[in-house]
């Protein structure tokens, strides 16, 4: 008999061959995301006298292969907020569950969920609150070395129901601003929204109308010089009445006339 | 010789089906002196009767600050109570860090419920010796007032009176609780002390010494809501509150009706027609 506890339980090493230990794990440190893999781009969002507005088109990108053309990256929380999502497509999923839970647990305990008097959302987290979580999460995330691969812009009203827009990336690192982009936005789509609301004030001149008009154009700008763009995008307009989304917004009047002027990129001998 | 076998630990039942560690921690909450918690509309209060346990030392505080938006009132065992005012203000402190928000009144009292409850079903725990009335304002409908017991039992209430002679209380605000949504802040603290005096035994009086109030409050909706944070009164800031129920009581109450059980409803008659 085998008197090595060990061997008990096992194929026997005469019969089958000594086991192959390469298939269990090999050992080594724990492994978290080193690098995003399926991926989103720009989320832009601008706001405006009653609310915010905030875009992203439907692609997910396989490296540079424009792999799935139907990933809407914006979504609501508690009929309040939007949140956007840039960065890693896997982790967007995870924390669209984890808020899915967090949002029911919410409407079952707030009086909302039962009392029709009140407002929608009332007595529920507002968008200030749920920035100031996503944030908490995401650092602590990046302090167990095992980041969400996001970049996340959050829009709603804070508890004075005045409109509120922040940032938050896979670190942790929160900030707000009138205007905000993710990613190649930030380059691209930024100064645009800029020219038009630069501080809170002029932002609050702004009306529904105009703030659509200047992110359907930023939105155009982004697709004619971000290459991992699409011209299918989600456009949120959240206000005090509510949050509307519209998943299947199409980029119009594209004119790509400039394009033959652009010299001086891939393999062009001019 | 006929001790009785079973209340060694809170996790045996008795033959009739009683769980006697339980039991005597609700004892202990008879023990402490009384405290009286009330919720209007727009406020909750809490009123207490402070022990000295001689005559040369200070007075045991009844009443404690949980969060800008919360605060207690104990009957039981102060140490006890200790250990559960601590998780509370970490557990306010913790929402607040992590959601910018006050914490929900519902959502804290079901954690101090679960944290009394575990103590019913382990051997070689006990029960917490104390109960507390909660106080507190949240986005979830304004003022609540929640009662708190050693077996982990809580239940939103109205008004309510725990510890020692506090049925005397529980009658009067039980006579008078159609009236407490509509009070405004002083109404609402005239009541606690009403209730609190019925509480007293024949030759003790609310003093300034005595006597602790706490009070928290919320106006409005949305944008334009403003709280008023929870804040104990002692000493000289209660002294009006007492001046003013105690001309109430010489007015509608005589020394020969204290003695009898009606006592209660000439002083509540007497106070609609002063305010």
């Amino acid at each position: 008999m085998d008197h090595r506890p060990q061997n008990w339980g096992r194929p026997r090493d005469d019969v089958y061959g000594a086991y192959d230990g390469s298939y269990l794990q090999s050992s080594g440190p724990k492994q978290a995301t080193q690098s995003p893999i399926v991926t989103g781009t720009s989320v832009i969002a601008l706001k405006f006298k009653d609310g915010v507005v905030m875009a992203a088109d439907n692609l997910a990108s396989y490296g540079s292969l424009a792999r799935f053309t139907d990933v809407p990256r914006l979504r609501s929380f508690a009929e309040t907020s939007v949140i956007g999502f840039g960065g890693d497509v896997s982790d967007m999923q995870y924390l669209n569950r984890h808020l899915t839970d967090l949002s029911i647990d919410e409407a079952y305990a707030a009086p909302s969920s039962t009392d029709t008097t009140t407002s929608p959302g009332a007595g529920t987290l507002n968008a200030a609150n749920l920035h100031k979580y996503l944030q908490k999460l995401l650092y602590s995330r990046r302090n167990n070395f095992d980041p969400l691969w996001n970049q996340i812009l959050v829009a709603g009203l804070d508890s004075s129901e005045a409109p509120f827009l922040a940032s938050v990336d896979m670190r942790g690192t929160a900030f707000t601003s009138p205007s905000l982009a993710t990613g190649f936005g930030a380059a691209l789509a930024q100064p645009i929204m800029r020219r038009y609301a630069e501080t809170d004030e002029q932002a609050a001149q702004l009306s529904r109308e105009e703030a659509v008009k200047i992110i359907k154009e930023c939105m155009k700008v982004l697709y004619y010089r971000d290459a991992r763009s699409l011209d299918k995008y989600s456009l949120a307009v959240v206000t005090k009445a509510g949050v509307e989304i519209s998943e299947d917004e199409q980029l119009e009047q594209q004119s790509w006339a400039f394009a033959e002027r652009i010299k001086g990129y891939g393999t062009q001998t001019v | 010789m006929f001790r009785n076998n079973y209340d060694n630990d809170s996790v045996t039942f008795s033959p009739q089906g009683r769980i006697f560690q339980v039991e005597y921690a609700a004892e202990a909450v008879k023990q402490g002196s009384v405290v009286v918690g009330i919720a209007s509309k727009t406020h909750a209060v809490l009123v207490a009767i402070k022990r000295n346990a001689e005559e040369l030392s200070s007075y045991q505080k009844k009443l404690f600050p949980i969060d800008e938006h919360v605060g207690i009132a104990i009957a039981g065992l102060t140490s006890d109570a200790r250990v559960l005012s601590n998780f509370m203000k970490q557990q306010c402190l913790a929402h607040r860090l992590t959601y910018g928000r006050d914490m929900p009144v519902r959502s804290l009292i079901d954690l101090i419920g679960d944290k009394a409850q575990v103590n019913t079903q382990h051997l070689g725990k006990r029960p917490y010796g104390v109960g507390l009335l909660v106080a507190g304002v949240d986005e979830r409908g304004g003022p609540h007032l929640f009662e708190f017991q050693p077996s982990g039992m809580t239940e939103e209430m109205v008004a309510f009176a725990i510890g020692a002679r506090s049925q005397m209380a529980r009658t009067y605000l039980e006579k008078n609780v159609e009236k407490f949504a509509e009070c405004g802040r002083e109404e609402l603290i005239a009541h606690g002390l009403k209730a609190l005096k019925e509480s007293l035994v024949q030759d003790r009086e609310l003093t300034v010494e005595n006597t602790s109030v706490g009070v928290v409050g919320v106006t409005g909706e949305g944008a334009k809501r403003v709280v008023e944070p929870f804040k104990v009164f002692d000493g000289q800031d209660v002294a009006a509150w007492i001046e003013a129920v105690a001309d109430d009581k010489e007015g509608g109450d005589d020394a020969e009706a204290e003695a009898g059980g009606d006592a209660p409803a000439p002083a509540g008659e007497t106070m609609e027609v002063d305010e």
